[in-house]
């Protein structure tokens, strides 16, 4: 019997139709991909069948029968569990208050039986979650895992997870992947939304393909080449895949230098003694699991957490006490892991988002006044070059899906020519077109002389630009070593804190 | 149901202007209904309530004198509350001005030169200022909640002023009444109307709205205030310094306040007494949210709120009607314009028919 059947579904919103007669079929225990960039509708659809949005047309079968989700209570009273890409979770309440508030009372029960059934549940899927920590504490990782946990607790006969890996570790995915098994093993449908095909390819027998809220195929993908379902997703227009020359960098631009520190919050990572450095027309990537002191990593390089003058050097230049305004003067771009609330102001213009961090740029600000047109003319040359889709500069930033306001961040950070541009997760959460965009972008400002530093849970996307590799764990760096002599076994190893030198006559390993 | 709630891709523009304005329109016809059911002409009620204090020039000057101190304060408390700096203070910050200003005025009693009102306006704002950095040094370097340091620094100024007009600064041939001498002619301001009591204060009030709304509007500093009440996160991340803006807006609102404190001292009320400030500092904050932190919402708002007060006093007077109808449109004000505002993110659209079995007409809700 299928699990959940839909049919001609139809969603229209202001200016868009965001599906358009979608049908959906997912059987009893099937891992099921639903495949789609950013924008191709898949959200909304899962929304629909969430019950969070209304179709305007069509019909859902839930087990043979016509229902209509009323919301998400009701969705999950039905068995239907959903995990979103962006998490909603009360950040000032710990893991078991936010687990607590999302279930029916009556499954609640005490609140240490509830934190007994979580840890047990967390640890039998190798998901790793204290319930006491405060949610603001956790890495954008292990805020997944918290999502992830919450529909386990609950008795789910269809599990959605909208991209679900992008935060993992290969050694996760793995055990993630087995948690998944396990489940459709026990009869549980699962509905599982990706960019990653190999990934895809590797757990799901059944797929549907999104593109412009249309469906332009059903395959499985077992059976199906990574390149068709990858043109099936993008069209014809799109270059698939690119591979890089590998660079070999210049003078060292960015030197670290034994630094440890210590933040006050007393949920961070201390950092222990890294030395590093990039240089000039080159990547270096840092792998690692969430929560293993890439903020702090990235706070200090930023100039938002100060320490010891000598420690960091741009070029001959300690800046280990400069604020970031400072260091953004000296050649400093940056892109932060958060978008929103980071990255770029939700309420505010793109135009003002441009200037938020390019003001020290060109003549957008003149003795302390901005000059409007200026500002106007920055933030079209970014909208225009990184091939950003919205309406015009005067869009809310919040209004703009991830992959186009992340080509948005990207674009203002380049045009400020940077000579040295730090990237947290760069195409997290983005679609292929936009990744492969920003990707090329990064490696034509590699190739003109900038210093590169990409930090990412996306080991692929590591291996893919980067000329250099190294991780990071528990604040601790692993050793650097050129991309093609780190086999993925050995940064795997690197990311679980060995610190093993990669020897030269090592044979280079699987290379993405 | 026929029409719904949508939200809108991004937020309206124009509603957010409209949106007072229909916050008006409704309040002027609730206010008719009240009018009404309390037998009276409805039209005619709102006509001795919002337009007969304004039929002649002596009601525009008072309504002028009204405004001015409100504005001065409000487009200090706009930038402090851009900035999520949730100043409360400023009627310490305006007392405190009066009374460094009216001291001065008094210790330069017997000057007769042009020099002794700039100064003692000069000394007023700098007095105001000086209370506003205390609460600006609390917050930057104990993180003390601004909204508690500064609400108590008012009554720790309005005890200042107690023991001034009742001790030290009392008017020695006063009969022991709790008041300073009255300033000489060379601390008062000057009026502009012959005849009128409105004094020249109303144009510093506006030449600080040009001022204050240029700076937000196009200086760096006033974008990086934006930023920092938006979004801190974003703010420490475009590397903008937040101890210095919270001192800035503080300091300014302190300036401002203390200089609407002196000109009332040296203005409408000619010397020192307990009442120089009937809550202005206060009612400048409900002015803010009115206007909409924009200046020339609140160039609006301030007249609307100095209208209410002598609108009801006009009621009582003609109708006989209680004088706490003025606190009554001043709610519906309130009330209609957060009504309006949901316009600004939200759309009202006709419900389109719905195709699957379902006849819910529950409104679309992100996720709790």
């Amino acid at each position: 019997m299928k699990r959940i059947q839909l049919s001609g579904i139809t969603k229209r919103y202001p200016g868009t139709v965001a599906n358009n007669k979608v049908s959906l079929n997912v059987e009893k225990g099937e891992i099921h991909a639903l495949l789609g960039e950013n924008g191709a509708g898949k959200s909304t659809l899962m929304k629909i069948i969430y019950g969070v949005v209304k179709p305007d047309e069509g019909e859902m079968l839930w087990e043979g029968k016509p229902v209509s989700v009323k919301g998400a209570s009701h969705a999950r009273e039905l068995g239907i569990g959903m995990v979103f890409q962006h998490f909603s979770l009360f950040e000032t309440l710990t893991v078991a208050e936010n687990i607590a508030l999302s279930i029916p009372k009556d499954q609640v029960g005490s609140m240490d039986g509830l934190k007994q059934r979580i840890s047990e549940v967390s640890e039998r899927y190798g998901m790793k979650l204290d319930p006491d920590r405060y949610v603001h504490t956790l890495s954008i990782g292990e805020q997944q895992r918290v999502e992830i946990v919450r529909c386990l607790l609950q008795d789910v006969k269809l599990l959605i997870l909208d991209e679900p890996t992008s935060v993992l570790t290969p050694q996760e995915v793995e055990t993630l992947f087995k948690t998944l098994q396990t489940l459709s093993a026990e009869g549980c449908s699962i509905l599982f939304i990706s960019h990653k095909l190999d990934e895809v390819r590797a757990i799901c027998t059944g797929a549907t393909i999104l593109r412009g809220g249309v469906v332009t195929g059903d395959c499985n993908p077992q059976e199906t080449t990574t390149d068709e379902i990858a043109r099936l997703m993008v069209g014809d227009d799109t270059p698939l895949n690119q591979d890089y020359q590998k660079a070999v960098g210049g003078d060292v631009f960015l030197q670290v230098t034994n630094l440890s520190h210590q933040s006050d919050d007393p949920f961070s990572t201390s950092l222990k003694n890294i030395t590093m450095d990039v240089r000039k027309g080159e990547i270096l990537g840092i792998a690692g699991v969430a929560g293993n002191g890439q903020e702090e990593l990235l706070d200090m390089i930023g100039g938002e957490e100060l320490g010891e003058a000598s420690v960091i050097k741009f070029e001959d230049l300690t800046v280990g006490k400069l604020g970031p305004a400072e260091r953004r003067a000296l050649g400093l771009g940056f892109v932060p892991e958060e978008r929103l609330g980071r990255g770029a102001v939700p309420d505010m213009s793109l135009e003002d988002n441009g200037l938020l961090t390019a003001y020290q740029t060109g003549d957008l600000v003149n003795k302390g006044w901005i000059n409007r047109s200026k500002v106007k003319e920055f933030a079209n040359t970014i909208i225009s070059n990184f091939k950003v889709k919205t309406p015009d500069a005067q869009a809310q930033a919040k209004s703009l899906s991830g992959g186009n306001l992340q080509k948005y961040i990207i674009g203002r950070e380049i045009l400020q020519n940077p000579k040295l541009l730090v990237c947290s997760h760069p195409t997290w959460g983005v679609d292929i077109g936009a990744a492969i965009l920003i990707r090329h972008e990064l490696i034509k400002l590699r190739d003109a002389g900038a210093s590169i530093l990409v930090v990412s849970e996306d080991i692929d996307e590591l291996y893919q630009i980067s000329d250099r590799i190294c991780a990071i764990c528990d604040g601790e760096l692993s050793p650097v070593a050129a991309t093609e002599k780190v086999s993925i076994n050995q940064l795997g190893k690197w990311m679980a804190g060995d610190k093993t030198p990669v020897e030269d006559n090592e044979q280079a390993g699987a290379v993405a | 149901m026929i029409f719904k709630l949508e939200k809108r891709p991004s937020d309206s523009k124009a509603m957010a202007y409209l949106s007072p304005v229909l916050a008006v329109l409704l309040t002027l016809i609730s206010g008719a209904i009240v009018f009404a059911s309390l037998g009276h002409d409805p039209l005619g009620s709102l006509y001795v309530f919002f337009l007969q204090p304004l039929e002649d020039l002596y009601g525009w000057t008072e309504l002028g004198i009204k405004v001015a101190p409100l504005l001065l304060c409000a487009m200090g408390l706009m930038l402090c509350f851009k900035a999520q700096v949730w100043n409360i203070g400023a009627e310490g910050q305006f007392i405190l001005g009066g009374l460094g200003g009216g001291f001065l005025a008094l210790q330069l009693g017997d000057v007769e030169s042009y020099w002794v009102l700039p100064a003692v306006l000069l000394f007023g704002s700098l007095c105001g200022l000086a209370w506003a950095a205390l609460a600006a040094w609390l917050k930057t370097r104990f993180s003390a909640n601004e909204i508690l340091t500064t609400i108590m620094l008012n009554y720790i100024a309005l005890y200042f002023l107690y023991y001034g007009v009742h001790g030290p600064l009392k008017d020695p041939d006063g009969f022991n009444f709790p008041e300073s001498a009255l300033f000489s002619d060379f601390a008062m301001l000057p009026v502009i109307f012959e005849d009128y009591r409105l004094t020249i204060s109303i144009l510093f009030a506006l030449f600080a709205v040009a001022v204050i709304w240029t700076f937000m509007s196009r200086a760096m500093l006033g974008f990086q205030i934006n930023v920092l009440g938006q979004d801190p996160s974003a703010a420490s991340f475009a590397g903008f310094k937040d101890k210095k803006l919270v001192w800035l807006v503080l300091l300014i609102c302190g300036a401002l306040a203390g200089l609407a404190g002196v000109s009332e001292v040296t203005g409408p009320v000619g010397q020192l007494n307990p009442y120089i400030a009937p809550g202005y500092g206060y009612a400048a904050i409900i002015i803010v949210f009115l206007g909409r932190m924009h200046p020339g919402g609140i160039v609006i708002a301030s007249m609307l709120l100095a209208l209410t007060y002598m609108g009801g006093e006009m009621v009582q007077m003609d109708l006989t009607l209680p004088k706490s109808i003025t606190g009554l449109f001043q709610g519906m004000l309130l009330f209609y314009l957060l009504a309006c505002d949901l316009l600004i993110s939200y759309r009202i659209v006709r419900d389109r028919p719905v195709q699957t079995k379902s006849s819910s007409n529950q409104q679309e809700t992100a996720q709790a």
